[in-house]
């Protein structure tokens, strides 16, 4: 950047101006660039998996890629026991401590308590798995009398908890939202102060609550390393409820133990992308979804403005 | 949603009680990132000695070091940096100064919010896929930096506009008023005064980036490398694809070590987080707006 100079010709700087400008048009729209390259090459290199493995083999039971077994059904069952699981625990959890740090708790407790919320979302997934692998999952395998700790239900409870700042957060500006004549208008009517957040300020925010909800399924069911150390990775078809205390393998788990050992260009590499896209499209859905929500939210407190 | 019967608690009792069962959740909730930090301190600060920082692992990974992967943590690191900075702020400028409410600028939010809620692994897929493979880079420090950066830039986007935003439009008046441009407004006005929070938002990016694991198993990672990369076309050790290895893929690794290394990422990421959290409460006591 160069300096201007009082008197110095307008015409050099306009030059400079002209170039920043242009840069920072493309940096804006780098974003949709970005995306869109991500999902043509996911479609590139995963699409060819449908012509190299017929349908009916994809949608089997069985995955075992050494001898050509590609049925995606028990992954795509894993992942979704596991961020369902999550997802319910994590919503009630979530949405208290969004209301103990809002409503209720005093301003120095406030004061700790978000801090450690956001050390929370720092700690790197690796390293919850870790823990989850060492202290965790033995503590679970001994509670519940099972043969191995390293199951669903053990993915489901890590996960819920790294879904929470998440959760938190937008809970948080959620309750944030609802404006302060809500609360006084249910307190001068002799409301408690419990009342008033659950007959005002909850149901006033609830299309919030719901997108929290939404992005927490989406941080859970693109976790990696957590799922992949602590449920055991066993590529069955879970059938019935005992299979939440048994071993799970999920789709994200599945692309990053297996994509270090596949040759590039073979069916087993095409069919991890065509799991990647999956994971692409389903987190794009949830995504778009809770974006929805915002926008539509917004219109509704412009017509209430209005 | 209305009730008409009277509920049969006291109003007062269900109060108390929900507030009870409330903050017994808030505890859950945070009770134990106490522990899982003050355990990983507790069983891994035994192994932490001047060696093991500045040593090279041997026999196996089982003794020395973590030289190669805390060098490798933070030439990736900076390299996230070097590809994410410019373009996030360079985005969070348009969006903040320049974007009109049309449709270009929704596509591009909803764009970043798509980019922000992408898998890890996926980004790692696109990284070998686009960076390894297709343009050649092989596994090295650039593909997985600029895997990092590209995850990474949603994050930086958000918090830079944020920032910007925040800076009052009377600063923008009085500098256009006086006859600047829209972009001697922006460099000598907008900028420094959104400056610390958009440098609180790039750390927090980076911290993310550190601790990643996914994003670098294919496009970066070495399994064990007893050197020290030379150029950005090489392959690096990083910390957390480290402890994910001695955790998993090697038995018998001492579980001290293993608690160590855990130790030594943990305060990677967390003095990043509170280098952050230090810089935006300076900064906020500071200003006059």
């Amino acid at each position: 950047m160069t300096d201007q100079h009082e008197g110095q010709p307008k015409r050099s700087l306009s030059w400079v101006e002209f170039l920043i400008e242009r840069a920072i048009q493309v940096s804006g729209i780098s974003a949709i660039i970005l995306v869109v390259l991500i999902f043509l090459f996911l479609i590139k290199e995963g699409t060819p998996a449908f012509m190299e493995v017929p349908l009916s083999g994809l949608f089997a039971t069985r995955w075992y890629p050494i001898e050509g077994y590609y049925g995606l059904l028990p992954l795509i069952m894993g992942s979704l026991i596991v961020t369902i699981g999550a997802a319910v625990v994590s919503l009630p959890l979530g949405l208290a401590t969004a209301i103990f740090i809002a409503e209720i708790a005093p301003d120095w407790v406030r004061n700790i308590l978000k801090p450690f919320v956001e050390v929370l979302a720092g700690i790197p997934s690796v390293v919850i798995g870790f823990i989850g692998m060492l202290v965790f999952a033995p503590l679970i395998r001994v509670t519940l009398d099972i043969p191995t700790g390293l199951t669903a239900f053990t993915g489901v409870l890590l996960l819920a908890w790294m879904a929470l700042p998440t959760v938190v957060s937008v809970a948080e500006d959620v309750l944030d939202a609802v404006p302060k004549t809500y609360r006084d208008a249910g307190l001068a009517l002799g409301m408690t102060r419990w009342q008033v957040i659950w007959r005002i300020v909850l149901p006033a925010g609830r299309s919030g609550v719901l997108m929290a909800l939404m992005l927490g399924v989406g941080r859970a069911i693109g976790e990696t390393m957590t799922v992949m150390m602590v449920t055991g990775n066993a590529a069955r078809m879970p059938v019935g409820l005992r299979d939440f205390f048994m071993p799970v393998r999920t789709m994200t788990a599945t692309i990053a133990a297996e994509m270090g050992e596949v040759a590039h260009g073979s069916p087993h590499y095409h069919v991890l992308f065509a799991v990647g896209l999956t994971l692409f499209v389903i987190t794009f859905a949830v995504n778009i979804a809770a974006a929805s929500v915002v926008f539509r939210q917004v219109k509704r407190a412009e017509r209430m403005l209005a | 949603m209305t009730r008409t019967k009277p509920p049969r608690l006291s109003r007062q009792t269900s109060q108390r009680i929900a507030f009870a069962l409330i903050t017994l959740a808030a505890i859950v909730v945070v009770a134990p990132i106490f522990f899982i930090v003050g355990y990983i301190v507790y069983q891994g600060i035994s192994a932490i000695s001047w060696e093991f920082l500045t040593a090279y692992p041997h026999n196996g990974m089982k003794e020395g070091g973590l030289l190669p992967a805390i060098v490798g943590t933070l030439w990736l690191t900076l390299g996230t940096a070097v590809v994410a900075v410019p373009i996030g702020i360079g985005a969070a400028i348009y969006l903040s100064e320049y974007a009109k409410d049309n449709a270009l600028t929704r596509a591009i939010r909803v764009a970043i919010i798509n980019l922000a809620g992408i898998p890890s692994v996926v980004y790692g897929l696109f990284g070998l896929g686009l960076f390894v493979i297709f343009l050649n880079f092989g596994t090295s420090i650039l593909a997985g930096s600029l895997t990092l950066g590209i995850m990474t830039l949603p994050v930086i986007i958000s918090t830079a506009e944020e920032a910007l935003r925040a800076v009052p439009q009377s600063f923008r008046l009085v500098s256009v008023s006086l006859g600047g441009t829209r972009w001697q407004t922006i460099r000598r006005v907008v900028l420094p005064q959104a400056l610390p929070g958009i440098i609180t938002g790039v750390i927090l990016g980076l911290e993310r980036a550190a601790g990643e694991t996914a994003p670098i198993l294919f496009t970066v990672a070495a399994f064990f490398l007893p050197r020290l990369p030379k150029s950005i076309f090489d392959q690096t050790m990083a910390l957390p694809y480290h402890l994910f290895v001695i955790s998993t893929q090697v038995p018998g690794m001492p579980i001290h070590i293993q608690y160590g290394t855990a130790l030594v990422l943990l305060i990677f990421v967390l003095s990043m987080n509170v280098l952050a959290t230090l810089i935006r409460n300076h900064y906020r006591k500071q200003r006059f707006w």
